[in-house]
């Protein structure tokens, strides 16, 4: 496919697997080969974390950590605004929105189509 | 006649009642907006709410129930908010038409307090960029590309010739929030800030751009970019005005549970500092970077020597993890990105294309299609950094040098120091031809190198105009607080906004009183040639 026109300064890492993979987690396509090599460079830039020295540190997930989560007492104040909801949608019948099928998993790559050439 | 702050509005309600209705402000206000529109600054104009809004405070005024000192007061909302019944699109196909059911809380404080939305304001596409260039309805021109003081600096450079051809950047990605503010078509904008993005514009426009502490304002109603970073911003022409806003805002949200619950001091009034020699300002080393224009660093060193002759201490402090800091906000923004984004699949809302085949394919080209390349990159990238064989070395790696960078602002505040002072950006606005000759992470990671690393600790940040550069345009300064010390922030860049006096933009030709001077300037040629 587009690895062997990924960007030569970058890391080669992104194989055609980890194109598929990505894709299929993302749920959202690289469209190029540009963006590939986008991605590398991000990878790249990355990379200088490593530099970084980080023994017996502990990862920050909130500033807030300190705090103690504020817990609102178990009252129903909102809320029976379906019709509401539902008037956003593409697609609804009845209350429910219309999903196509599922458990029916992309195609893999070599069964698309090729890139369109951008 | 048209006034130019918040407070100056307020003052009239004492001295005289009503020396100006909210209707004649919101019409005044709605044809600075048809005037300016050129600038690309709004997405949707809200004519009709806004002023059917003024007519109920005009009535209010008028009862003596007035609500308080926003009641009446034009304001922009960056289109990233959710307005119930207006659209809200995040300048991007995902979201075009669509109209959410309900208000934004900062929206919702606003609406509460009388003020009279204008309109939503143009971004880049879901707050992705420092420039206000990628988003669907096209990019944000920066006022002071039509300033007397940037033209009549241009004329004389041969160089210059179409007129339009080379308009500058407002920053981002707040930018028509900032644009709205600056040309006078409201006196107050929401913006958002993940990692500069309500400061970066305000400096490049001339305004104020306060970033509160992460969690003193609630983002719930802030279509979420980065949950751990993301705060509303404020825009205004003065510090007073953003922190009659900040009082407005402010507070705990029983549905955002991020925001704190501690006692605030409202409202936000400011004292007005008379000497500042109980102040200690310091200056972070590492930001003194090559990169820094020239008039941008000369700026920063008077600054710190005002500071100095009028009796505060100024010291140099270290922020050891600085060079990192950018990095490091990367692989974090694009992680927490990858999961926001994931709620785009286009079965509940937003853009969803035809394809029926199954759900996955019509995810996957329901985004495909909603997403532009900027937003579909850092999905990627997040994901890339999310992978299980990729998670400790990126994901985790990133958590705990954010640690470091946060402590690192601890320290500098522990060793007495109350407030940082630093540059806002690299250099004023540039020209939007020579914007996009680099791409969006590119140009994201040049332009958020001072403001980003405020947005991994939390703390509170604003950017003051401070001077006009050689070539006539807008140059910020950033001041940085303790975190809930956004009072004490706020006055610091009071004092030193009265020191600076930094000029009023001179938009002649949009301005109604002036348009009276041209019309006599035309007669008097008449006249001569007679």
């Amino acid at each position: 496919g587009f690895t062997s026109k990924a960007d030569p300064q970058g890391s080669g890492r992104i194989t055609a697997q980890v194109i598929e993979h990505l894709e299929r987690l993302a749920l959202v396509d690289f469209g190029s080969c540009e963006a590939v090599a986008r991605l590398e460079k991000a990878i790249a830039f990355a990379d200088r974390l490593r530099a970084v020295d980080t023994d017996g540190v502990e990862p920050m997930e909130s500033v807030l950590e300190d705090r103690c989560l504020y817990l609102r007492s178990d009252n129903v104040v909102e809320g029976n605004c379906a019709d509401e909801l539902l008037q956003n949608s593409h697609r609804v019948v009845e209350e429910y929105f219309v999903a196509p099928p599922g458990n029916i998993s992309l195609p893999k790559l070599d069964e698309q189509e090729p890139f369109p050439h951008s | 006649c048209y006034y130019y702050f918040l407070q100056e509005i307020l003052d009239t309600h004492d001295s005289i009642s009503g020396q100006i209705t909210p209707t004649e402000l919101c019409q005044k206000c709605l044809s600075l907006i048809k005037k300016t529109k050129f600038l690309n600054a709004y997405i949707t104009v809200s004519e009709e709410v806004a002023l059917k809004q003024a007519e109920e405070s005009e009535k209010r005024y008028k009862n003596g129930q007035s609500l308080g000192d926003l009641d009446g007061i034009p304001v922009a909302v960056k289109d990233n908010f959710s307005t119930s019944g207006i659209e809200t699109t995040c300048a991007s196909n995902m979201l075009k038409g669509y109209i959410p059911p309900y208000n934004a809380t900062v929206v919702q404080k606003l609406l509460d307090q009388g003020a009279l939305l204008m309109g939503k304001t143009n971004l880049d596409e879901f707050a992705m960029g420092s420039g206000s260039t990628d988003g669907i309805f096209g990019p944000v021109k920066n006022p002071w590309s039509y300033s007397k003081q940037y033209r009549e600096k241009r004329k004389q450079n041969p160089h210059s010739k179409n007129e339009d051809s080379d308009w500058l950047i407002t920053g981002g990605s707040s930018g028509g929030s900032a644009a709205a503010v600056s040309a006078f078509t409201c006196y107050a904008a929401l913006g958002s800030d993940t990692g500069g993005s309500t400061r970066n514009p305000a400096a490049h426009c001339g305004l104020v751009g306060f970033k509160p502490s992460y969690g003193l304002v609630s983002r719930h109603g802030l279509i979420p970019l980065v949950n751990s970073m993301d705060v509303p911003g404020i825009l205004t022409r003065c510090v007073d005005d953003a922190a009659i806003v900040l009082g407005a805002l402010a507070g705990p949200d029983p549905k955002d549970s991020t925001t704190v619950h501690d006692p605030i001091n409202k409202p936000f009034m400011l004292p007005s500092l008379a000497d500042v020699s109980k102040l200690c300002i310091g200056i972070p080393k590492e930001y003194l970077i090559p990169e820094l224009s020239s008039e941008v660093r000369s700026l920063w060193s008077k600054a710190a020597d005002l500071f100095e002759s009028e009796g505060a201490k100024v010291l140099e402090v270290s922020l050891p993890h600085t060079s990192y800091s950018i990095v490091c906000y990367h692989v974090l923004c694009t992680s927490e990105v990858a999961s926001n984004m994931a709620r785009f699949d286009g079965l509940q809302y937003g853009h969803r294309c035809d394809i029926n085949v199954s759900t996955e394919a019509m995810y996957a080209a329901t985004r495909r299609e909603g997403f532009n390349d900027v937003v579909r990159g850092r999905i990627l990238s997040g994901n890339f950094f999310l992978l299980k064989e990729n998670y400790e070395n990126y994901f985790v790696k990133a958590q705990k040098v954010r640690r470091l960078i946060a402590n690192d602002f601890v320290n500098a505040f522990n060793s007495g120091v109350d407030v940082l002072l630093t540059p806002t950006t690299l250099s004023e606005a540039v020209p939007y031809l020579e914007f996009i000759k680099e791409d969006n992470r590119t140009r994201s990671a040049q332009d958020d190198i001072f403001t980003q690393a405020v947005n991994m600790a939390g703390l509170p940040a604003v950017s003051i105009p401070v001077a006009l550069s050689n070539q006539g345009l807008p140059i910020g300064l950033q001041f940085i607080g303790r975190a809930f010390c956004d009072q004490q922030l706020l006055t610091v860049a009071k004092w030193f906004e009265k020191q600076v006096q930094f000029p009023v933009i001179q938009l002649q030709e949009l301005m109604d009183d002036c348009s009276a001077v041209l019309e006599n300037e035309k007669s008097a040629s008449v006249s001569l040639k007679q």
